[in-house]
C-alpha cells in the first residue's frame, strides 16, 4: 500500500496508479452534495444542461457540515454515509467526475462505473468531524442554499487524509480487508 | 414536595448538550485507547489514532466531533415528588435543545420524511427532541441525554422471533445485522441489544441500553455472559474499524432484557457509532 500527495481535480493518470488500501492526502478543489443536491445536479446532466461546477476531473465530498463557528471557513466536516449516493454517481462519473469522497460499502454499478470511467470511491473517517473540518481552508456556497447543510460547496483543502475504497480495477477494500481478518468457523 | 424551576433545568441541560458535542465521554475515550492496543489491522489501527486526535481537537478547540450533531435523545425520571415551577418538563428539554443545538453551532438536522425540508425556522432548530419519560419515586430530576447520529441509526433492526429461536437466534440476529451493516455505521460500534417485552419495548430497550457506560457489567450474570458471547462472535466478523478490515468491530455488546407474551421473542438491535456522546446529570 502506497502514500500519495495528489490535487484536485484529478486526471486519470492520477486515478489510474491508485490501488485499494492506498493513503491519498488531497488538496486543491474538492465540491460537496449528498442526497438532495446529487438528485439536482444528475437531473442537469441528464437534460443536458452545465452544473454550478466543472465536473471533468472533480472530486465530490459526500459531507452536510456543522455551521461554522465566526471565523471560520467551516464547522466539522466528516463524511457522511454513500450509499445514498448510489443511485446518482455513475451518472456524475459518466460525464468526467473521477472521485467521491464517503464512507460505507458502495454497490456494484458503482464500482463497475469506477472500472468503466477511471473513477475512486475515497474513504474518510466517519467521525473524525473536527480533524477533517481543519484540513478544509476555503469554503463557499456555489448552488442550492436553500438546502442548508445540504447545499453544494466549493471548498479547497490541504492534505486530507482519505484511503482508497474502490479503485480503477474493481477492487474492493472493505471486501479485501474483511476478507483477511474474518474469523471463519 | 420539591419545586424546581422550569429555567434551571433549561439552562442545566443546554450546558450538558453543548459539553457532549465536544467532549467524547471517558468511557468512550478508555474505550478507543484500549481498542488502539488489541486491534491486529494496521489500517484499522490509523483509523482509530485519527479518532483519538479528533477527540483531542474537538476537546481543545470547542469544535463538534462529528458534522452529525445528531437528534437529542433523552431517558428522564422525574421523581413524583417533583413540582416544576414556570412551565413543563418537555417543553423544558426542547428548549434547552433548541438554544444548544443553535448557540453552539452545531447541525439542524430534523427534517420532514418525504419532502426532506429542514424542520429548524418552522418547529425549531433541531426540534423536536426525542423523550422518553418515566415517573419514579422521589424528589430527584434523572436526566440522561445521547446525541444521536443518523448513520449507525440507519443500520439498526428488530424483530419478533419464534420463543423456539431462544438465546441462539437472539445471537444470529445481532451477528446478521452488524454483518449486513459493515462500515456504514462507523465502527467500532457499541451495540445495543433490547430483548422481551412487546415490538416497541424491546426498540426503547435497545436505545437505552447504549446510555450505559461502556466498560460496565451487567448486574443480570446471565445477560453479561450473553454480551460477552455476542461481543466476540461481532467482532469474528473481521469489519474492523470504519469496515476497513480488522478485529475491533465492536467495542461492547450491552443487553437490557425484559419479560415478555408467551408467544414471542421480540428482539431489537440498535447501534451507536463510536462517537458515543452520552451523558447524565441529576436535578
Amino acid at each position: 500500500m502506497a502514500t500519495y500527495n495528489l490535487t484536485a481535480p484529478l486526471t486519470k493518470e492520477d486515478t489510474k496508479k491508485l490501488k485499494a488500501g492506498d493513503v491519498v492526502y488531497l488538496s486543491g478543489v474538492l465540491y460537496t452534495a449528498r442526497d438532495a443536491a446529487h438528485k439536482r445536479l444528475v437531473e442537469l446532466l441528464e437534460k443536458g444542461e452545465e452544473l454550478p461546477f466543472p465536473i471533468e476531473g472533480s472530486v465530490i465530498y459526500f459531507v452536510g457540515p456543522t455551521p461554522p463557528k465566526p471565523g471560520d471557513p467551516i464547522g466539522s466536516a466528516g463524511p457522511t454515509t454513500s450509499y445514498r449516493m448510489d443511485s446518482y454517481s455513475p451518472t456524475m462519473l459518466k460525464h468526467g467526475s473521477l472521485g467521491m469522497i464517503g464512507k460505507g460499502k458502495r454497490n456494484q454499478a458503482v464500482k463497475d462505473a469506477c472500472v468503466k470511467y477511471g473513477g475512486i470511491y475515497f474513504g474518510a473517517t466517519g467521525g473524525a468531524g473536527a480533524l477533517l473540518g481543519k484540513k478544509i481552508k476555503e469554503a463557499e456556497v456555489i448552488a442550492y442554499p436553500e438546502l442548508g447543510p445540504e447545499a453544494v460547496r466549493r471548498i479547497v483543502v490541504e492534505d486530507f487524509p482519505v484511503t482508497v475504497i474502490n479503485d480503477t480495477y474493481g477492487n474492493d477494500l472493505y471486501e479485501m480487508g474483511r476478507e483477511q481478518f474474518e474469523v471463519k468457523e | 414536595m420539591r419545586e424546581v424551576e422550569y429555567n434551571d433545568i433549561v439552562n442545566a441541560v443546554k450546558n450538558m448538550i453543548k459539553v457532549t458535542a465536544t467532549n467524547l465521554p471517558e468511557d468512550t475515550l478508555k474505550a478507543l485507547e484500549e481498542a488502539l492496543e488489541t486491534e491486529k489491522s494496521e489500517v484499522a489501527k490509523e483509523v482509530i489514532k485519527q479518532l483519538l486526535e479528533n477527540a483531542k481537537i474537538a476537546r481543545d478547540e470547542e469544535r463538534p466531533l462529528c458534522q452529525d450533531t445528531g437528534l437529542a435523545v433523552f431517558f428522564v425520571k422525574l421523581g413524583a415528588d417533583v413540582r416544576i415551577k414556570g412551565g413543563l418538563l418537555k417543553d423544558a428539554l426542547n428548549q434547552a435543545t433548541k438554544e444548544a443545538y443553535e448557540e453552539a453551532y452545531l447541525r439542524p438536522s430534523t427534517c420532514e420524511p418525504f419532502s426532506r425540508a429542514n424542520l429548524k425556522d418552522t418547529l425549531g432548530y433541531n426540534l423536536p427532541a426525542i423523550i422518553h419519560l418515566d415517573i419514579v419515586e422521589g424528589d430527584k430530576i434523572d436526566i440522561e441525554y445521547a446525541a444521536k447520529g443518523g448513520g449507525s441509526e440507519n443500520v439498526s433492526r428488530a424483530k419478533v422471533l419464534p420463543p423456539a429461536a431462544g438465546k441462539e437466534g437472539v445471537i444470529e440476529f445481532v451477528k446478521e445485522v452488524i454483518s449486513d451493516a459493515g462500515g456504514n455505521p462507523c465502527p467500532p460500534i457499541t451495540v445495543g441489544v433490547g430483548i422481551g417485552g412487546t415490538f416497541e419495548k424491546a426498540a426503547i430497550s435497545s436505545k437505552h441500553a447504549l446510555f450505559r457506560d461502556v466498560g460496565t457489567k451487567n448486574p443480570d450474570p446471565e445477560m453479561d455472559e450473553l454480551e460477552q458471547i455476542i461481543l466476540e462472535e461481532v467482532n469474528k466478523l473481521g469489519i474492523g474499524a470504519m469496515g476497513m478490515g480488522g478485529t475491533k468491530t465492536a467495542l461492547a455488546v450491552h443487553i437490557e432484557s425484559n419479560p415478555c407474551h408467551i408467544a414471542s421473542l421480540p428482539v431489537s438491535v440498535n447501534v451507536q457509532c463510536h462517537s458515543s456522546r452520552h451523558a447524565h446529570i441529576t436535578i
